[in-house]
């Protein structure tokens, strides 16, 4: 997966737990919970939806290297590099 | 232990007799084994069989769904025990745990009341409501009313959990005694907070029901009860009910299943969703523990037990729209601890009108308080019959107040006692809202000491509502799906 394509694949999970929200816009360095309703459940679930997908881990101290786009990015990078990208709610 | 002795059929406390081995269908291993099918136990059951793990849910009463249950009595009444109400985070945990179709019969109730010689008000349950009432009716000034509020929601798990209820409400309406009963009562009776709790653990649940106000199913909890059975069995997870547990096996440190009616049933961890203590200092045995940890769990108090009483409206007879929960009491003030008083002045109605179950023409009256269990724990059979009936015929004399015709338009009344609850879900004295605050460590750590070993039953009380419960059961879900990950990959890395 590109940096891109993390990106895609941290909206889709977003867009699959909470399909109220609008993902498409999402800004990079901004806290995604200040950009849209997400309480710690939606945290649980992005962390349970990339181990289902992509079968990576990660550990409870690492959770607030996910509160932006970036820090996805930054964060998963290394762990998806070989991972190919699953789409659910964002494909057609 | 003699099934003879403990299953009897026809008195208010029976049970169905046991007719055939209820584990004769299970496999000898499982990836996970559940004890336990109260919400919190069915929803980490149904989240890590849709993980593709082999689940078995194994309960000891023949119905599933813990303190979320009903019966049914012969002139074709259905008793919901504790159905009214939950907050909106309800539909989306439905939606995203069980299923679309379980979330869209979450609908808000229309009416909640409160009637004590304090005050009269009728409301949404919601900040805005309650924000308006404080201000209009009770005098508070607003930015005090949204300093509460705010103050509530901004609290966090790690916040320091000596600031109490009572210190609170002091904090921000000193003195106001009825401001005071408005703001706990309702949660005493939805998770069993009392003025001596930490903050915290009132105000997460309190928040979490004025975002919205206050939800239920439509369709009973029968509906609901079987739809999740349905979805536990798409996700591959096999039920098996009427089943006791009579311990959780530990080998080398290790939780490896279970032994029910004598059969040792193996997986490769266990969750618990019975009592933490139970879990524990039972089923487990204390042997396995360090000395202290076994003794912060002794120290875990339990939280108040409850009363209920039953009336079904004879069929054709109808209760005119009065409200969906009545809080009400004939207390002149208000003080926390008595509203587990014995004789009791204070208790909440819950109308069930046939909009609950749609094609049902048929009307309920459902009467809870709180209570001690060891009121009605210590009293003779006799002294307990009597006090039953007196316990009926006070919420018959309250509820005149608001249906005065009760007496004739009822065919079936019966009480359910702390005694009741205990026999009915095992739980330790009888706990409706599980454990105090401190009850939430050891819960969440018991991994740490018993590899394999997960517990997801009601503790600090913020996890004692249906909603609470549900999310529990998933945040331990989490944990239990990682260690089976990581299990499965040792395992086949060693190949």
């Amino acid at each position: 997966m590109t940096r891109d394509e993390i990106v895609i694949a941290i909206k889709d999970i977003i867009a699959t737990i909470a399909p109220d929200e609008e993902v498409s816009n999402l800004a990079m360095d901004v806290r995604l919970r200040d950009q849209i309703e997400l309480d710690s459940m939606d945290f649980l679930d992005i962390v349970m939806e990339l181990r289902k997908r992509y079968g990576v881990q990660v550990p409870e101290e690492d959770y607030m290297q996910l509160s932006t786009l970036q820090g996805c990015v930054d964060y998963l990078g290394p762990k998806l590099e070989s991972k190919s990208l699953v789409l659910t709610a964002l494909k057609g | 232990m003699s099934d003879e002795r403990r299953y009897y059929r026809g008195s208010t406390d029976g049970k169905k007799p046991r007719t055939s081995d209820p584990l004769a269908k299970a496999r000898g291993e499982y990836d996970l084994i559940v004890i336990g099918s109260g919400l919190a136990g069915m929803t980490a059951a149904n989240v890590l069989g849709s993980l593709g793990h082999k689940v078995a849910l194994l309960e000891q009463h023949y119905n599933f769904g813990g303190m979320a249950t009903w019966f049914k009595r012969s002139g074709g009444h259905v008793f919901d025990v504790s159905l009214h109400g939950f907050p909106v985070g309800m539909v989306k945990t439905c939606r995203r745990y069980w299923s679309p179709e379980i979330a869209s019969r979450i609908v808000q109730l229309d009416g909640i009341r409160f009637d004590n010689p304090q005050f009269h008000l009728d409301t949404t349950f919601t900040r805005e409501d309650f924000t308006e009432k404080l201000v209009s009716q009770f005098g508070a000034e607003r930015s005090t009313v949204e300093g509460f509020f705010d103050y509530l929601r901004g609290l966090n798990y790690y916040d320091d959990p000596r600031d109490t209820v009572a210190d609170c409400f002091e904090r921000f309406f000193p003195g106001r005694n009825d401001i005071h009963r408005l703001l706990l009562e309702p949660i005493a009776y939805a998770n069993g907070s009392t003025m001596a709790d930490p903050a915290i653990a009132y105000g997460i649940v309190f928040s979490n029901f004025m975002s919205k106000g206050v939800y239920t199913f439509t369709g009973g909890t029968d509906w609901l009860v079987a739809k999740m059975k349905d979805e536990l069995r798409r996700n591959g997870v096999e039920l098996f009910n009427n089943v006791q547990v009579e311990r959780i096996t530990v080998e080398n440190g290790r939780a490896t299943g279970v032994v029910a009616h004598g059969r040792q049933l193996r997986a490769r961890a266990v969750l618990s969703n019975a009592n933490i203590k139970r879990t524990i200092l039972d089923l487990v045995g204390r042997e396995h523990f360090a000395p202290e940890f076994a003794r912060e769990v002794e120290a875990v108090r339990l939280n108040n037990s409850s009363t209920q009483v039953y009336i079904g409206i004879r069929e054709g007879c109808s209760v005119p729209w009065i409200t969906d929960l009545l809080f009400t009491s004939t207390r002149e003030q208000f003080d926390s601890p008595a509203l587990c008083d014995f004789r009791g002045q204070s208790r909440t109605f819950s109308f069930y009108y046939p909009k609950v179950r749609p094609g049902s023409e048929r009307f309920a009256i459902v009467s809870s308080t709180n209570a001690n269990f060891a009121d009605w724990a210590k009293l003779d059979d006799a002294t307990y019959v009597q006090e039953k009936a007196r316990l009926i015929e006070e919420t018959l004399r309250e509820l005149e107040r608001y249906v005065p015709n009760i007496r004739e338009i009822s065919d079936h009344i019966e009480a359910a006692t702390p005694r009741t609850f205990e026999f009915y879900t095992q739980h330790v004295q009888g706990a409706s809202f599980g454990t105090k605050w401190e009850g939430l460590r050891p819960s969440m750590e018991l991994s740490s000491h018993i590899e394999g070993l997960y517990h997801s039953g009601s503790v600090g009380i913020i996890m004692s509502g249906w909603l609470g419960a549900a999310n529990y059961g998933v945040i331990t879900a989490n944990k239990v799906d990682l260690f089976l990950r990581a299990a499965a990959q040792t395992a086949a890395g060693g190949r």
